[in-house]
């Protein structure tokens, strides 16, 4: 019985302070970032907001138990992917402010700002006034007060019951990075008959690269 | 004893929501890469939650495979606009045109 009163305790709002309080701070960074991303101009600085939502992320992941999560959020997110983000924006060198004023498509912009607005308001009607079940016996095993911590549990979880698609998580990773090296490969960087590409000036235009590349071009 | 679940899918919902705005209004398509990011940690904020309120490690598990799709995307989706840009100078949607008739 009291471990049932402890598991409902939570959700009935008995909070202590210092979490409404580390709630409220994670939650503002991660909303403002979250408006940074989408209002800046510079796609640098959204970027910079990016990693800003991703820290109040992992702030929040804390606070829930999941510290391995938080620290693979770091690692991966802010580390790896923003990092990606930046080094191709300035690879392309359009690290530069934007005009986004302007609206190719009228009534794009408003269109756009009520349908969310409709599917937050149903999301959050949905969401938050729902009555989830909780206490049903676990599928993958309990989360909380477990031997080793989160990291144990987790890491049994995984190569128990998620076994196939770990595995399949490594086909995926294998995909992506052989992917990746055909795109963003120079087309002619090895012709059929293994000779080296001959260097295209990086100034020149659309259509002169695209005849220089053999390739028919539209009038 | 923690904050109810409840706050924790309300904030999830709001960044969902400003990443699908960011996807619809953006025209640059790194920035549209990152609302993708902003709604996939939306996500992740619901799953961790989820998995706290129904005390079932899976939730986080899930999220941990939400992860290395989202690395694997983002590789994936920044090598094709490499590419793009190679051909076209421009990482801007409404200038990738070349199907219309």
């Amino acid at each position: 019985m009291s471990a049932l009163v402890g598991l409902v305790a939570p959700l009935l709002g008995v909070a202590s302070t210092i979490d409404k309080i580390t709630f409220a701070i994670a939650a503002s960074i991660v909303i403002i970032g979250a408006i940074g991303v989408v209002m800046s101009r510079n796609p640098v600085h959204s970027a910079l907001m990016l990693v800003m939502t991703l820290f109040g992320v992992a702030v929040l992941f804390v606070a829930q138990q999941a510290n391995f999560l938080a620290a693979v959020q770091i690692i991966v997110y802010a580390g790896a992917i923003v990092v990606l983000f930046l080094f191709v924006i300035m690879f392309l060198g359009v690290d530069r402010e934007e005009n986004i004023g302007d609206e190719p498509l009228r009534f794009q912009r408003p269109l756009a700002i009520v349908l969310v607005a409709l599917t937050a308001a149903g999301l959050l009607l949905v969401g938050v006034n729902t009555k989830w079940a909780v206490g049903a016996h676990s599928v993958a095993g309990p989360a909380a007060n477990q031997q080793g911590g989160d990291v144990a549990a987790l890491g049994r979880s995984v190569f128990t019951t998620y076994l196939f698609p770990f595995e399949a998580t490594a086909a995926l990773l294998v995909i992506a990075v052989v992917g990746a090296v055909v795109l963003a490969r120079h087309p002619r960087a090895q012709g059929s008959d293994g000779e080296p590409a001959p260097i295209t000036p990086p100034d020149m235009s659309d259509e002169a690269q695209a005849r220089a590349e053999g390739e028919e071009v539209a009038p | 004893m923690s904050l109810g679940g409840q706050w924790y899918l309300a904030l999830s919902m709001v960044v969902f929501a400003i990443g699908a705005l960011g996807l619809l209004v953006r025209r640059n398509v790194l920035v549209m890469f990152m609302c993708v990011e902003l709604m996939l940690n939306a996500a992740n904020i619901a799953f961790v939650t989820f998995a706290r309120m129904l005390n079932d490690i899976g939730g986080q598990a899930l999220v941990f495979f939400v992860l290395v799709v989202a690395a694997a995307e983002v590789v994936v989706g920044l090598g094709i606009v490499v590419a793009i840009f190679r051909r076209r100078r421009s990482t801007t949607a409404d200038d990738l045109h070349m199907l219309k008739g």
